[in-house]
């Protein structure tokens, strides 16, 4: 968060005296191995797949052998495949539950209840809920995986409490890998919101107090206003990280049954190796691309207007 | 960006560290502390089950108590198939990624930190912009550009790669750990006669160790649980790194070995643990940065 004193002016150390070319090319030179790898890893394959987009390249069968230009036919196809608007779907309903809606509130719940807990009491939580973060996403898709399937530990306990067994992997998938995901990540929202919530001054909040404010009151015309930054931020880094979870539906469910937990990296996944679509696959990979793109357009201007 | 001017001040689950309460406030278990016992509560049992399963014999899939706790699932898979030499590929593959991704951060950060430049700016704004592709979506074209210079199975691809994906938000952060290194140390070592690389070598990264300590370990997690990119780019069942390895590892061993699945992801798990609970208290200066990060 930034504080009241702006960063103070940085007067560039005084170097030897140097002709201005000279000098610039020592100075950019410990860019140089960083913008290498950036080029040709990051940039290359991202121009790469706007060419890929566009041509019908493919594992095995028809353009295997040689590879021709099919113009917009990769993205008519897709934008005419139920398959993909199925993918569509699912996408935006396993970011909104499990990262806007779960993560989201769940981490800013926590983060609040915290600060109003005792010292063990939140330390303990905090090491479970960043342990669930820290584990490799293969572990996690597993111990959900163990955790609902039909003989799994939730059964175990709702038949404990006379609940009637539930089929979330086979009857719900998405909800199934959402809840996973919430899981998983709900423990970023919650360092995010901690961080910012320590460093509201508390006497802002104790004047509030004094002035007579509820709690509630307090929390949505004091604290809330004060963290919107940090919110839309991290609003915008979980949705990002969202957008891209692979491995932990592919452990879970594979994105079955059938295609109903097939979210946009599954599907892009399955044209390109199952189906040996490249082109294809690489046109809806593109498509997802953009759409992080959008949203991490919106997260640089949000950072840039924190900056003026 | 402001981590540096007070002690990050965070979660901090994993070590002691200063209290996330004002001392005082609060001395008697109130209705804070039991929800929030309830959500650890809903958190922990998947976590339970891990942890039971790797010691039971006759593990299931639901959390048991081990009716007779044993550690024949670990000297099951203790071997260099199973986790061996998994384990190891996953230290050359993550551990030279986050070498090259430390040090190319390092190097970067330091012009964009002490150089005003007309450049560095949109630079820097492309760094962070570059920060929030999802990477998952180049993995397929990722894959072609490899088959077609023909680097797919190449572990030192894999590394650079992997490497890569990691660099924009590791040069990010690092960037911001040296805003806070006074310049006015440095200019001292200017006047000697120290070179750039001199400077930063032996003047500036010793008072940033801490960040590079968290940029190192932040980066190690990260690439240790990527399974995507070892997925896609590594082929030779000899060069798969544990994320891999755990995920072919029900196929191999039929779906009942449920109590040596578990044994393995602790073994695979464990090293990211140890690591975070090494950077404890300085887990949360990573993310007093997202809050409000100046770019």
């Amino acid at each position: 968060m930034t504080t009241t004193a702006p960063p103070p002016a940085r007067t560039p150390p005084a170097p030897p005296v140097r002709s201005p070319l000279r000098r610039t090319l020592l100075r950019g030179g410990p860019l140089v191995p960083g913008v290498v790898l950036l080029v040709l890893f990051l940039a290359g394959p991202v121009l790469y797949s706007v060419y890929l987009a566009f041509t019908n390249r493919a594992l095995r069968g028809e353009g295997s052998d040689t590879t021709s230009f099919v113009g917009l036919s990769n993205f008519t196809d897709a934008l005419s495949s139920a398959d993909f608007w199925n993918s569509i779907g699912l996408t935006l309903v396993f970011t909104v539950v499990s990262a806007i809606i779960g993560q989201n509130l769940l981490g800013m719940a926590l983060a609040l209840l915290m600060r109003n807990a005792s010292r063990p009491v939140s330390a303990v939580t905090g090491a479970i809920v960043v342990g669930a973060w820290i584990l490799p996403e293969v572990v996690v898709g597993y111990l959900w995986y163990t955790f609902l399937a039909g003989d799994g530990s939730l059964n175990a306990l709702f038949g404990l409490v006379g609940l009637p067994d539930q089929e979330l992997l086979t009857a719900l998938p998405i909800l199934a890998v959402s809840f996973a995901n919430i899981w998983r990540g709900t423990a970023f929202t919650m360092l995010v919101y901690t961080a910012a919530l320590a460093e509201i001054p508390t006497e802002v909040e104790e004047a509030a107090r004094i002035d007579g404010a509820g709690p509630v009151q307090r929390f949505l015309q004091v604290t809330l206003p004060l963290i919107r930054r940090a919110i839309a931020t991290n609003l915008m880094l979980i949705t990002l990280q969202t957008l891209s979870v692979f491995g932990l539906i592919y452990v879970m469910t594979a994105g079955g049954p059938g295609t109903s937990s097939q979210t946009l990296p599954l599907f892009m996944y399955e044209q390109a190796f199952s189906y040996g679509q490249l082109g294809y696959g690489t046109a809806v990979a593109l498509l997802l691309l953009l759409l992080g793109g959008a949203a991490s357009l919106a997260y640089l201007r949000l950072l840039a207007k924190e900056d003026s | 960006m402001t981590v540096t001017s007070a002690p990050p001040v965070a979660a901090d689950p994993a070590a002691p560290g200063p209290p996330l309460v004002a001392p005082g406030r609060r001395r008697r278990p109130g209705p804070a502390d039991v929800v929030l016992l309830v959500i650890a509560a809903f958190f922990a049992i998947p976590l339970a089950w891990v942890v039971l399963a790797s010691f039971d014999g006759e593990a299931s899939l639901a959390v048991a108590w081990p009716s007779a706790p044993t550690l024949d699932n670990y000297a099951a898979v203790l071997n260099t198939d199973t986790t061996f030499r998994p384990m190891w590929n996953s230290v050359v593959l993550c551990g030279g990624a986050t070498l090259v991704t430390v040090v190319c951060a390092v190097l970067a950060a330091y012009p964009l930190s002490r150089y005003r430049s007309r450049a560095s700016r949109p630079f820097l704004l492309t760094i962070v912009f570059a920060t929030g592709l999802p990477i998952t979506a180049i993995m397929i074209p990722v894959y072609a550009l490899f088959v077609q210079v023909n680097l797919v199975d190449s572990m030192p691809a894999a590394i650079l790669f992997l490497a890569t994906s990691a660099l924009p938000h590791a040069i990010f952060l690092t960037k911001g750990f040296m805003d806070a290194v006074p310049v006015e140390i440095e200019e001292a070592a200017w006047t000697d006669g120290a070179t750039t690389m001199r400077t930063l070598w032996s003047v500036v990264l010793p008072l940033m160790r801490p960040g590079v300590a968290v940029v190192t370990i932040f980066t190690l997690v990260q690439t240790w649980g990527n399974f995507f990119v070892p997925f896609m780019l590594l082929l030779t069942p000899d060069k798969l790194p544990a994320a891999v390895s755990l995920f072919t590892f029900s196929s191999q061993y039929g779906q009942v070995a449920y109590g040596q699945l578990a044994a393995f992801s602790i073994l695979y798990s464990a090293p990211v643990v140890v690591l975070y609970l090494l950077l404890g208290r300085r887990l949360g200066s990573g993310f007093t940065a997202t809050g409000g990060l100046k770019a």
